[in-house]
């Protein structure tokens, strides 16, 4: 689908296709939309169903990106742009998580709270509130 | 002063400069909401007790949420189209059902907050409900400023139909660029804050 300037009606016959797919893709949405509510009320387990949900929602979120916002076939300095961003993104989840999330990855703060220097189990390692 | 490379692409990237403007924002934006869903990771990781967010929030009226802002993308996109195929009778009408779409929205959000309010369900009471109003409040205000664009490209902003129809088409475009992006955040604070 060209961006560049064309004047308004000279991919009009593309534009149509298009047209259609935008209508696919809404169904898709929609679809996908009720089953995100319909797994919620199978009550999984915590993991699975934080997992399948952000999967879902990953598949809609990419089908809106595709197709509505152009991104398939858009020009490689956007793709750059973006998995630039995907990179911070990562990073802004990861950090805090490598240096506040100790009671969720299981390290030990044990070593910088200049403890006795053994490692200890995790169940007798102090806890983020006993510093 | 004209600004450049609104209608003709840029040789060297390929686009409009409000193109490559507008993905570089919401890469931006990407951040912003990234840092928040981080922050609530933590919280309710972090948290002795969390509370069952279902039986708090509106898992139905959240649905319909999400309907509606689908919705407004599917219309926000034909609204281009129509655009591009000369058809600017069809454009008003997917743009003004696109700016509908978003009241209709700020509505629903109203009477939850209202009703959440209600029941002396503040953002200070706990951790959860602190991020749930930053995060949809946030969003809400995103919304808000999408309609704000929305309204005039619909209204007085039109009128550039007449002289320069591919500059409209461009903004239109770079428009729905946004409003797509908020229709994204929404679709996974939706499952996050709501089902999960």
């Amino acid at each position: 689908m060209a961006h560049t300037a064309s004047t308004p009606g000279h991919d009009a016959h593309d534009i149509k296709a298009h047209v259609r797919v935008y209508f696919m893709v809404f169904g898709a949405l929609m679809v996908l939309t009720l089953i995100t509510v319909a797994v919620s009320y199978l009550h999984l387990p915590h993991t699975p169903a934080v997992i399948l949900a952000l999967v879902i929602a990953t598949f809609k979120a990419s089908l809106v990106a595709m197709f509505f916002m152009h991104l398939k076939g858009e020009k490689q300095i956007i793709y750059w742009s973006l998995y630039l961003t995907a990179v911070f993104f990562v990073l802004v989840f990861a950090l805090p998580m490598w240096t506040e999330g100790d009671h969720i990855i299981g390290t030990q703060r044990h070593y910088w709270s200049g403890g006795s220097g053994a490692p200890q189990t995790p169940e007798h390692s102090p806890g983020p509130n006993h510093e | 002063m004209e600004i450049p490379y609104t209608i003709d692409a840029r040789p060297d990237t390929g686009l409009t400069n409000p193109k490559l403007g507008i993905w570089l924002f919401l890469a931006s934006e990407v951040m912003l909401f990234g840092s928040l869903f981080s922050s609530y990771v933590l919280l309710r990781t972090g948290a002795e007790s969390w509370p069952v967010q279902s039986s708090i929030l509106n898992v139905p009226l959240a649905t319909l949420n999400t309907a509606i802002l689908i919705s407004s993308s599917v219309t926000m996109v034909l609204s281009w189209a129509a655009l591009k195929m000369n058809d600017f009778s069809k454009y008003r009408l997917y743009m003004g059902l696109t700016f509908l779409l978003g009241v209709g929205f700020l509505v629903v959000k109203a009477f939850e907050y209202g009703s959440k309010f209600e029941h002396g369900l503040f953002p200070s009471v706990n951790n959860f409900l602190g991020i749930y109003f930053v995060l949809t409040g946030l969003h809400g205000l995103h919304v808000i400023g999408g309609m704000i664009v929305n309204g005039y490209l619909w209204g007085p902003g039109s009128r550039m139909w007449r002289t320069e129809p591919e500059k409209l088409t461009n903004r239109v475009e770079v428009a729905g660029l946004y409003w797509h992006f908020v229709d994204l955040v929404w679709i996974f604070l939706f499952p996050v804050l709501y089902l999960l």
